[in-house]
C-alpha cells in the first residue's frame, strides 16, 4: 500500500523528453504534453488571428489549451494574408 | 477627392444570402506595393467587402506586420478566398480555416467564403468538377458559398443548383487583365441564373470575378446585367492603384446606370443631333 506513492517520489522525472510533430510541413521537436495553446504561444507570440488545423482538422480555439500534440501529429497554423 | 455619395441614384445594396453589400465593386488585398498603398485604395474603391487569402504563418516573423492590422474590421466584411487550392479536399479545409479565423476575430466574413478550385498553375483556370464537389460540400456545413468559376453557362447553372449563393465567372483569367473576353457567355450565364422564363431568379447574384484591366471592362460586366465585380490586380497593378480604384468605383456606378436607362438602338445612318429646320446650308445637302 505505501510502496507506490514512494516508488514514484524516486522514480527519475524526465521533463524534456521529447517528441518530434510536422508543424506547417516542417518536422518540428516539442516536450511531451505540450498543448496546442502552448505551441501556439511559442512559435507565434504575438499571434492575433489565426486558425490551428491538426491532421487536417480544425481545432476550435476553445479546445487548444487542453488538446495535447501526440507524436507525427500533422499541425497548420495558418492566418490571413492579401488575397483576391 | 470628389465624393459620388450625394448624386440622386444611389445604387441599392446587393444581397447575397444574409449579406448586404453596400458597394458592388469587391476587392482584393492581394499584390500591392505596401500596406499603406492598400489602405488608401481599398479608401478609393468605396468596397465594403475585401477578400483575403490563408496562408500559413511565418513562424519566424511572429512580429511582423499583419494585414489584419491595416484592415479596419468594423468597416470591412472579410471574405475569405480558397485561392491555391487544387482539390476540393483542400479547398474545403482552407474555408474552414477562414471560418475558424474570422470568427476569432468576429468578423461576420465568418460565414462565407470565396471557393476557388483550380485545374492549372499557368492559366489558374477553374477544376469545374472540383469546384462542384466542393461547392456541394461547404453548402452542407453551412457556408454562404460564393462560387469563382469559367464563363460556362452550365456550369454556372450546376454551380446554382449545388447552392452557391452568388456564382462568379471569370470576364477572363485571373491577373490577366483582358477583361470580359467572351461577353456572349456572361449574357447566357446572367440569362440562365436571372431571368424567370429561363429558369432563372431575377435577385440572384451574378458577379463578374477576375481578368478586370481597366474601367471599362468593368462598366461592360455591368452593362451585360451583372450584380457586381469582384478584382484585384487591376487595382492593385496599376501605376497609381488609388487613383484606379476611383476609376473603378465610377465605372461600376456608369454601367450599372447605363443599363437601366434605356440605350438607343444601334444604327447604320447617323441621326442628326442639331434640327434641320432653319439651317442656311446654300447647297444641296448630299443624300437628300
Amino acid at each position: 500500500m505505501y510502496a507506490r506513492p514512494i516508488a514514484r517520489s524516486i522514480a527519475p522525472v524526465t521533463p524534456t523528453e521529447e517528441l518530434t510533430i510536422e508543424l506547417n510541413g516542417r518536422p518540428h521537436a516539442v516536450v511531451a504534453g505540450t498543448t496546442l495553446a502552448d505551441l501556439v504561444a511559442r512559435t507565434l507570440p504575438n499571434a492575433r488571428a489565426f486558425a490551428v488545423e491538426v491532421n487536417r482538422r480544425v481545432v476550435p480555439r476553445r479546445e487548444l489549451a487542453e488538446r495535447r500534440v501526440a507524436p507525427g501529429d500533422s499541425i497548420e497554423i495558418v492566418t490571413l494574408v492579401g488575397g483576391g | 477627392m470628389t465624393t459620388t455619395s450625394t448624386h440622386p441614384f444611389p445604387l441599392p445594396p446587393l444581397r447575397i444570402a444574409g449579406f448586404e453589400l453596400k458597394s458592388r465593386l469587391v476587392t482584393g488585398t492581394g499584390k500591392y506595393r505596401d500596406y499603406e498603398a492598400m489602405q488608401r485604395a481599398l479608401d478609393a474603391s468605396g468596397c465594403d467587402v475585401v477578400t483575403v487569402a490563408v496562408r500559413r504563418e511565418r513562424l519566424v516573423d511572429a512580429a511582423g506586420r499583419s494585414l489584419l492590422d491595416f484592415l479596419d474590421l468594423e468597416r470591412y466584411t472579410i471574405l475569405p478566398n480558397t485561392a491555391g487550392c487544387f482539390s476540393a479536399d483542400d479547398a474545403v479545409r482552407v474555408a474552414r480555416l477562414g471560418r475558424e479565423i474570422l470568427d476569432s476575430v468576429d468578423n461576420p466574413g465568418k460565414g462565407w467564403v470565396k471557393l476557388e478550385v483550380l485545374g492549372d498553375r499557368k492559366t489558374l483556370l477553374p477544376d469545374p468538377v472540383g469546384t462542384l464537389e466542393a461547392c456541394r460540400e461547404l453548402v452542407k456545413d453551412g457556408f454562404t458559398v460564393l462560387c469563382y468559376s469559367s464563363d460556362d453557362p452550365i456550369m454556372a447553372v450546376r454551380l446554382r443548383d449545388a447552392g452557391a449563393a452568388s456564382v462568379m465567372p471569370a470576364g477572363s483569367p485571373i491577373g490577366s487583365g483582358r477583361g470580359v473576353a467572351n461577353p456572349a457567355n456572361i449574357q447566357l450565364i446572367l440569362e440562365l441564373l436571372k431571368v424567370a422564363s429561363s429558369g432563372g431568379e431575377p435577385s440572384y447574384p451574378v458577379i463578374v470575378d477576375a481578368g478586370v484591366g481597366t474601367p471599362s471592362d468593368i462598366t461592360l460586366a455591368m452593362e451585360l446585367g451583372a450584380d457586381g465585380v469582384l478584382l484585384n490586380t487591376g487595382i492593385a497593378h496599376a501605376q497609381d492603384p488609388v487613383r484606379m480604384a476611383h476609376a473603378m468605383r465610377l465605372a461600376l456606378e456608369s454601367g450599372y446606370h447605363g443599363l437601366r436607362s434605356g440605350r438607343i438602338g444601334r444604327k447604320l445612318h447617323a441621326s442628326a443631333s442639331s434640327p434641320w429646320e432653319g439651317s442656311i446650308a446654300s447647297v444641296v445637302i448630299p443624300g437628300e
